[in-house]
């Protein structure tokens, strides 16, 4: 008996074998060129969206959702995360996501340790998060340990499927005030230090002696290859001077960059446009939390959409548990004033874009593999819920840790037993 | 009122305030061992502005008492309520305030909020939320440590709060005393201060004390140290109260030279709790250690009047419901460390749920603060999806009445009944709505807050700064 309730159970994580599903009559917020659709259908035949429009066809063998004219996005992005490599907060033996060698480590790639079984995983992809985006953090050190420094380290997009694949790489870096004690103790040290890195890299002729070298052999190698295109250089960074200092470094050194945080980006959005670099950033941010972000404000992603810069959205923290709140976020932002299907691609398209994979995730077109969402209501909304996920045109199963102890525990508070 | 003489002081302790006005002496043997103790030696100083009446006409009102009245009213007069209806006759001069479309609800109260105390901006020079020197720090009272000019006042009054309990951080088993403020604009927090609210008590359960001190290798260590701890505590206190009567019943029969027990700031708030003239808010994530608080607290004839964070109260909502006890909560919270790692989004549904059940929606950041009805929305919607049904007109309860009624203040504002203070909230949509923003935020019956007119930042610290030009206030 035992046995066949296990049994159950993983039938009901399993997803849905991938036939053919038509979903009739929603509103497709494609998020490609053919934008919004009312009233259309979507075909997921392998896996993959094999047709997007009115009056679909469906094989005899289709399951078939009606929408009710409910939304349809595609997948949402989860932000720069701690997603799989940081179970709880506070525990070291379940966080992975910092190296503290008090060495700059490049080669140091957060991905190895992404854990596809985390329970957070299954509450992320509940509220409709189907990519994120790995990413490492800095900690300074302490008398007694060593810290990490201003590179981070590496990470890379993830969907959320349960399975470990990683699509594209991108390398983090953490600047201005609060990396200070990265970076022995000024930001000026920050340019120079990674200034130092990249001379390391492009003139091996000039390395300095063995003790005086920032990165080891396999740190070159690392930084080489992002020099050379592999991925983005995403620099986590508040203050406008500092903004446009990394611009600047950026523009000399010739490197992809997006800024995260970038808490008055708005105040340098011209110089952001005209680089064409996008900003990650945490639309809740609003006070001066440091000096960094004395001109923090709700407009900003609107401030800098109507500048032509690209804005995706993160959550100030990495902490992966709440990665759904998201779109709260982005909803925020709209209603400070970002339009509202600039809201949505900043959830789905920008980031995919930003990330290099956009042709794997961010929009709803013929042929791309079927990352969906089919919402109550509004997506960007708090009082909105997803009604069903699919991952690569499979339906995900609606169940988490979360919902087994909502199910446990609802039963005793209605019969009053809760004590 | 404002002034007490307690007969058992020592004469060796000068209160702060003795020098303002007499103290009240019952015969010349007892003046020479008394000292006049305030019983309110920081007292509100805060007094509201008198402005005409105000008629909000033909709104959508949730009235915080559980009613939803359309195409209804709202009637301030001398900054209380007058009326909540339709058809309001208005007063001459009444300025009047078109709700076609608009939402009108009591101002919002956090009963979790660390405004002032760790400020923005962040800095160690800001950082006063922790007397982080020992684990019972009783004696220490969060207002000491506000500081008014934090901007989060200002974010916090846009999004709707009219009110916040600031208790000191949770570091230690006894934190210190909280403050209650209304959210208005002034140079002392003595401005804010909630005029007649009684203070809190912040206690902390599990994993912080433990954190802190423990992995310091002092006391304490463990959760069954965190219980010694709050035990002995209250048994100092029931002595300290029990030598109290001692001297007194002494002094009354007329004795010569009784022995005065030394005043005890520390023992002076645990004795405030045990009497109930202190409200006893305990931070609390796991099931378990909530129902040995519970016991404490008969055990030492006290009452909790909210566990805080409580992540795991929906697994003995039936339990807090039963002993009155509501539960101050995070719509979604979770995860960032072990004793929070059972919270789950029908947390406050639950709660709710319980016959009784007094569900609180809390912020404990500076960001949340500023939208509890979102957080708010996010829970009824968990709910509602669990099956359970929850409408607005009851939802508000938990970020109005609810926390009201947890700091001992429901009789004076957290719904719009007559008679209350007009701390009302008109927002431009359904206040549950991510797209919701509040036009007019009132606080005992004045714009505190207009969206069509924001004016000049209203906290210093951002005046003058160049990057801070462009910033809404």
């Amino acid at each position: 008996m035992k046995y066949l309730a296990s049994l159950l159970a993983l039938f009901a994580l399993t997803p849905a074998h991938a036939g053919s599903v038509l979903i009739r009559n929603a509103t497709v917020h494609t998020m490609s060129a053919a934008g919004t659709l009312e009233g259309a259908d979507i075909l997921i035949t392998d896996g993959r969206i094999s047709g997007v429009g009115r009056g679909l066809q469906a094989p005899a063998d289709a399951e078939v959702i009606d929408a009710q004219s409910h939304p349809v996005t595609p997948g949402l992005f989860g932000g720069l995360t701690h997603l799989g490599l940081e179970e709880i907060g506070l525990e070291p033996t379940v966080d992975d996501y910092e190296i503290k060698l008090g060495t700059m480590r490049p080669e140091f790639d957060v991905s190895t340790a992404f854990d596809p079984a985390s329970a957070v995983v299954a509450v992320g992809r509940n509220g409709g998060v189907t990519f994120a985006a790995l990413s490492p953090s800095s900690e300074e050190g302490t008398d007694k340990s060593a810290g990490g420094t201003i590179i981070a380290g590496q990470g890379s997009i993830v969907a959320l499927d349960g399975g470990s694949a990683t699509y594209s790489r991108a390398l983090f870096l953490d600047f201005g005030g609060d990396a200070n004690g990265l970076a022995g103790g000024s930001r000026a040290a920050q340019f120079m230090l990674l200034k130092q890195a990249f001379t390391e890299v492009r003139s091996p002729k000039a390395l300095l002696p063995d003790d005086q070298r920032l990165l080891t052999p396999a740190g070159r190698e690392a930084l080489r290859e992002f020099i050379g295109g592999t991925g983005i250089f995403v620099f986590d960074v508040d203050r406008a001077s500092d903004i446009l200092q990394v611009l600047s470094l950026a523009q000399k050194e010739r490197v992809r960059i997006a800024i995260s945080g970038g808490a008055e980006a708005w105040r340098v959005a011209p110089q952001l446009a005209a680089a064409k670099v996008p900003v990650i950033l945490d639309a809740l941010e609003d006070l001066p939390g440091s000096f960094d972000a004395v001109g923090a404000t709700l407009e900003n992603a609107a401030r800098l959409n109507r500048a032509g810069v690209r804005v995706a959205f993160t959550l100030d923290t990495p902490d992966p548990h709440n990665i759904r709140k998201l779109r709260q976020t982005a909803g925020v932002a709209v209603a400070h004033g970002l339009p509202w299907v600039a809201g949505l691609a900043g959830l789905t398209s920008v980031p995919a874009e930003i990330f290099g994979v956009a042709d794997r995730f961010g929009t709803i077109e013929r042929g791309r593999l079927a990352d969906l969402v089919l919402w109550s209501g509004d997506p960007l909304d708090v009082t909105s819920l997803p009604d069903r996920v699919f991952i690569a045109g499979k339906l995900q199963p609606d169940r988490s840790r979360q919902t087994e102890l909502r199910d446990r525990y609802l039963e005793r508070v209605r019969n009053g037993m809760a004590r | 009122m404002h002034r007490l003489a307690y007969a058992f002081l020592s004469a060796t302790v000068v209160a702060g305030c003795a020098s303002t006005s007499p103290a009240k002496s019952t015969s010349g043997a007892d003046r020479a061992a008394s000292i006049a103790v305030s019983a309110n030696p920081y007292p509100s100083t805060y007094h509201p502005r008198q402005v005409p009446p105000t008629l909000i006409r033909g709104a959508t009102v949730l009235t915080g008492t559980g009613e939803r009245l359309d195409n209804a009213d709202v009637l301030i007069v001398d900054g209380h309520i007058q009326a909540v209806g339709r058809g309001l006759e208005a007063p001459a001069n009444t300025q009047v305030i078109d709700g076609h479309d608009r939402w009108v609800t009591p101002g919002l109260i956090d009963v979790h909020s660390h405004l002032g105390v760790y400020p923005s901006p962040g800095v160690r020079g800001n950082s006063d939320g922790n007397e982080a020197t020992g684990p019972v720090t009783a004696n220490v009272w969060a207002e000491h440590s506000v500081w008014p000019e934090d901007p989060g006042f200002t974010t916090a009054r846009i999004g709707g709060v009219t009110a916040m309990q600031i208790l000191p951080g949770s570091a230690n088993l006894i934190g210190g005393r909280s403050v209650v403020l209304k959210n208005v604009p002034a140079v002392t927090y003595q401005g804010m201060k909630f005029p007649g609210a009684p203070q809190g008590l912040k206690m902390a359960c599990g994993e912080n004390p433990k954190r802190v001190y423990g992995s310091d290798k002092k006391f304490p260590q463990t959760r069954m140290g965190n219980v010694a701890g709050y035990r002995a505590q209250w048994i100092e206190a029931q002595e300290y109260m029990r030598d109290q009567a001692e001297y007194e019943r002494k002094v009354a029969a007329g004795d010569k030279d009784p022995k005065p027990v030394k005043r005890d700031l520390r023992l002076d708030t645990l004795a405030g709790a045990l009497r109930g003239d202190i409200l006893v808010h305990q931070h609390c994530y796991r099931a378990d250690e909530m129902a040995t608080v519970i016991d404490m607290s008969k055990e030492f004839g006290y009452h909790v009047a909210a566990f805080h964070h409580a992540s795991e109260a929906y697994k003995i909502s039936n339990l807090l419901a039963e002993n009155h006890v509501c539960g101050a909560m995070w719509a979604d919270w979770w995860g960032f460390k072990m004793e929070s790692y059972d919270g789950i989004p029908e947390n406050i549904a639950l709660v709710d749920a319980a016959p009784g059940g007094c569900a609180i929606v809390h912020s404990d950041s500076e960001e949340g603060i500023q939208r509890l009805n979102q957080e708010a929305g996010k829970a009824m919607t968990a709910g509602n999806r669990a099956g359970l049904t929850i409408k607005p007109e009851h939802a508000i309860m938990w970020i109005t009445a609810n926390p009201a009624k947890s700091l001992g203040i429901l009789d004076q504002t957290g719904t719009l009944e007559p008679g209350k203070m007009a701390d009302v909230v008109v927002w431009t949509h359904d206040p549950f709505s991510v797209y919701a923003l509040t036009d007019v935020v009132f606080v005992d019956g004045v714009v505190q807050y207009d969206r069509e007119h924001p004016g000049a930042p209203v906290s210093d610290f951002l005046l003058g700064q160049p990057a801070a030009a462009g910033v809404v206030p």
